[in-house]
C-alpha cells in the first residue's frame, strides 16, 4: 500500500518513521506478553519493514491473498514477531491479537507459518528455504503474466545455507526481474557474530558475481532504505535485485542497542515498560 | 562361469520378449498436460533420465530445467504450487530422499502443497552402488505426514498413478520406472487407485503382500510355485502411504496360509515393516516372512546378479518360499 508522496519526500520519510516506531511498539508489546522474543531483530529490521509495507508493496489489507498483490516472503521465520507488527500496522492483522502472541491456538506463533497467519506467504524457519521458494513464485508469476514483485527477507546468518546460493544462481539464470531480496545484516546468529561464525564478506561482490543488482545501505537510515527500494523497483533490467541492509539490533531503544549482542537479547521483566517508554521518548526527539 | 557386466545407469527390468511401454510417465504427463494448463514439469538435470524429456518436447514452455540443485528444485516447486500450478518434479530417489528432504518436508508437505515428486532409480534398479540406489526412500518419505507414497509395479501402474497423482489434491511421492518398462497389469482386472490394494491373484497356501516391482516378481514366483502345487496369491499394494489397512487386516483373517511381505527396499522402515506393524496390531495368528533388501550398503554390479544376491529375483523368491513352507 504505497502512499503518494512523490512530491514531498520529507513528509514521506516522517510518515515512515512514525510507521517504524509503531512497528517497534507492537513488537515490544508482543514480546512483553511472552516475556521473551526476538525483539533485537524486530527493532533492528523495523525501518526496512516500514519501507516495504508503506512505500513499496502493493496489497489490499482486507484481502491478503488477492492475486494482484506483491508477495512478501519471510524466510527467517523467527522474525515473525517483526512481520506481525508490520502486518498489524498495515491493517492486515487486528491490533487486538497482540495479546495472543505465542499463545495456544493463536494465529501468531513464535515462528512464522503460512497456514496460521493472514499475510504470511510461506512457512519459514528452516533457514535457506525462502529464496528458492521465491524462485518458483517468480517463475509462476511470469507464467501468469503478472506484474507482481516477490520480496523475500533473509538474514546474514541464513546466507550460510547452501540452498540460498543455488537460488542465487537460478535467479539470474532465469532473469528474474520480479525478485527483490532483502538481507538483514545484523552480524548476529545463534552462536555468535556472523562474521566469525562463517565469514560472509565481501557481500556485495558475491551477489554481483552471481548476476544480481545490488544495493548496500544502512538499514536504519530511512532515507537510504527508501532510495534502495525505489531503485530496486524501478530498475528496467531483467535481473534479480538485492538490498543488503546493515542494521543495529535493538534499534530505537538505547539500553537495548547498548546491551551485549546475542541472538536472543535478554530483557528482565521490569524492563519492558522502560523499553516501550524509551522507544517513544526517542521517537519524539 | 560368465561374469555379467554392470549395465548402463538405468538397466531395463524387462525380461527378453516381455511386453514393454517406453517412457510411460513422460507420455502420460504430456497427455495430461493437453487438458491441464496448471501442469508444469521441473527437473534437476535429470530430465532425460526420468522420461521428463518427453514432456519437455511436447510442452517446452512448461518445462523448467532447474540445474543440478535438488533443494532449489523442491523449494521452487513449492513456490510454483503456491502460485496455483501443479508441478511434477523429477530427480533420482536418492537425491530427493537424502539431499532435499527438509525442502520436501517443510516447503512442500507442511502446507500440503500440490507438488508431485517422481523419482527414478528406486530401490535396487541400478548397479551403480549406494550413491544411486534409492533403497531407503520409502522409509524416509513414509515419515512425512500427509504425503502420498506410491511404488508402482509396471508401466500400467506408472500411467495410472501419474494420472491419479495429477488429480489428487496434495503432495505425492512416486517411485518412477523409466525407459522400457514392463507391462504386466493389463492382464488383471481393476486399476490403480491411491490408497487401494488390489488382490491380483488368490491363494490358499501363501499370500504375497507386495509393492513396486516386487509385485511383478511375486506374480512370476506364484506361477512357478503352482507347478509345485503351491497355491500362492498376490495382494498388490502400490500405495505405501496411506496404506490400505483394511485390505491387510482382511487378508490376515484367513487362516492356514503363509503371509510374505515383499518390497524393493531395505528392511528398516519400509513397506514390509508397515504391513508387519498392522499385522501385529490387528492381524490374526498367520505366520509371516519378509522379502526385502538387507540393511546394508549394497554392492555395485550387474542387476541380475544383485537381484539374486539380495533375494529379490524370481528364482530366489521361489527357493525361499519353498524353504519356508
Amino acid at each position: 500500500m504505497r502512499s503518494e508522496h512523490l512530491s514531498n519526500r520529507p513528509a514521506q520519510l516522517a510518515e515512515l518513521r512514525i510507521r517504524a516506531t509503531r512497528i517497534r511498539d507492537f513488537a515490544l508489546k508482543m514480546a512483553a506478553v511472552q516475556g521473551q522474543g526476538y525483539v533485537g531483530q524486530a527493532l533492528g529490521v523495523a525501518d526496512v519493514l516500514a519501507v516495504a509495507y508503506f512505500a513499496a508493496l502493493v496489497y489490499r489489507p482486507a484481502d491478503p491473498s488477492w492475486d494482484g498483490r506483491d508477495r512478501f516472503l519471510l524466510s527467517i521465520g523467527h522474525y515473525a514477531i517483526a512481520l506481525y507488527a508490520a502486518l498489524i500496522e498495515a491493517g492486515v492483522l487486528p491490533q487486538s491479537e497482540i495479546e495472543t502472541y505465542g499463545a495456544d491456538d493463536s494465529r501468531l506463533p513464535m515462528s512464522g507459518m503460512a497456514h496460521y497467519t493472514p499475510g504470511m506467504e510461506i512457512t519459514g524457519g528452516s533457514l535457506g528455504h525462502g529464496l528458492p521458494i521465491a524462485i518458483g513464485m517468480c517463475l509462476g508469476l511470469k507464467r501468469k503474466a503478472s506484474n507482481s514483485f516477490v520480496y523475500v527477507l533473509l538474514s546474514d546468518g541464513e546466507l550460510n545455507e547452501g540452498a540460498t546460493w543455488e537460488a542465487a544462481m537460478s535467479a539470474s539464470h532465469w532473469k528474474l526481474g520480479n525478485l527483490i531480496a532483502i538481507v538483514d545484516v545484523n552480524n548476529q546468529q545463534a552462536d555468535g557474530p556472523s562474521s566469525t561464525t562463517l565469514g560472509f564478506e565481501p557481500l556485495s561482490d558475491k551477489w554481483r558475481a552471481f548476476g544480481w543488482w545490488v544495493a548496500r545501505v544502512d538499514g536504519n537510515d530511512m532515507d537510504a532504505v527508501l532510495s534502495a527500494f525505489d531503485a530496486a523497483r524501478a530498475l528496467p533490467d531483467a535481473m534479480p535485485r538485492i538490498i543488503l541492509c546493515d542494521t543495529l539490533m535493538g534499534k530505537g531503544v538505547p539500553f537495548l542497542e547498548a546491551r551485549d549482542k546475542t541472538h536472543f537479547i535478554r530483557i528482565e521483566p521490569e524492563e519492558w515498560a522502560k523499553a516501550i517508554a524509551d522507544l517513544h521518548a526517542g521517537a519524539a526527539e | 562361469m560368465t561374469r555379467l557386466r554392470t549395465s548402463a545407469m538405468i538397466a531395463s527390468l524387462a525380461a527378453d520378449g516381455q511386453k514393454v511401454t517406453t517412457a510411460p510417465f513422460g507420455h502420460t504427463l504430456a497427455r495430461l498436460a493437453e487438458t491441464r494448463s496448471d501442469i508444469v514439469g521441473m527437473t534437476a538435470d535429470l530430465g532425460k533420465y526420468t522420461d521428463l524429456h518427453i514432456f519437455a518436447e511436447s510442452h517446452p514452455d512448461r518445462f523448467y530445467q532447474m540445474g543440478m540443485a535438488e533443494q532449489l528444485l523442491m523449494a521452487s516447486a513449492a513456490g510454483m504450487a503456491r502460485e496455483g500450478f501443479t508441478p511434477f518434479v523429477t530427480t533420482y530417489a536418492v537425491f530427493a530422499a537424502r539431499r532435499a528432504y527438509d525442502f520436501i518436508y517443510m516447503a512442500i508437505a507442511e502446507d500440503r502443497l500440490n507438488v508431485k515428486i517422481a523419482c527414478a532409480l528406486p530401490g535396487l534398479t541400478t548397479g551403480y552402488g549406494p550413491s544411486h540406489q534409492g533403497t531407503d526412500d520409502l522409509a524416509i518419505f513414509r515419515a512425512i505426514p500427509g504425503l502420498v507414497v506410491i511404488d508402482p509395479c509396471d508401466a500400467v501402474d506408472v500411467e495410472q498413478a501419474t494420472e491419479a497423482a495429477a488429480n489428487h489434491v496434495g503432495p505425492v511421492y512416486m517411485r518412477l520406472l523409466r525407459g522400457h518398462v514392463p507391462r504386466v497389469l493389463d492382464d488383471f482386472a481393476g486399476r490403480f487407485e491411491i490408497g487401494k490394494a488390489r488382490l491380483l491373484r488368490d491363494g490358499a497356501d501363501v499370500l504375497f503382500i507386495s509393492t513396486g516391482i516386487l509385485t511383478m516378481r511375486v506374480l512370476e514366483a506364484a506361477t512357478a510355485l503352482s507347478g509345485d502345487r503351491i497355491d500362492a496369491g498376490v495382494l498388490h499394494m502400490p500405495t505405501v502411504k496411506p496404506l490400505d489397512l483394511a485390505a491387510i487386516t482382511a487378508a490376515l483373517q484367513r487362516p492356514g496360509r503363509l503371509i510374505i511381505v515383499a518390497e524393493n527396499h531395505t528392511t528398516p522402515g519400509g513397506f514390509g515393516e508397515a504391513v508387519l506393524a498392522q499385522a501385529a496390531l490387528h492381524g490374526g495368528a498367520a505366520p509371516m516372512r519378509q522379502i526385502a533388501l538387507p540393511d546394508a550398503f549394497l554392492d555395485a554390479g550387474a542387476l541380475p546378479t544383485l537381484h539374486d544376491r539380495y533375494g529379490i529375483s524370481t528364482k530366489t523368491i521361489v527357493e525361499r518360499v519353498k524353504a519356508w513352507l
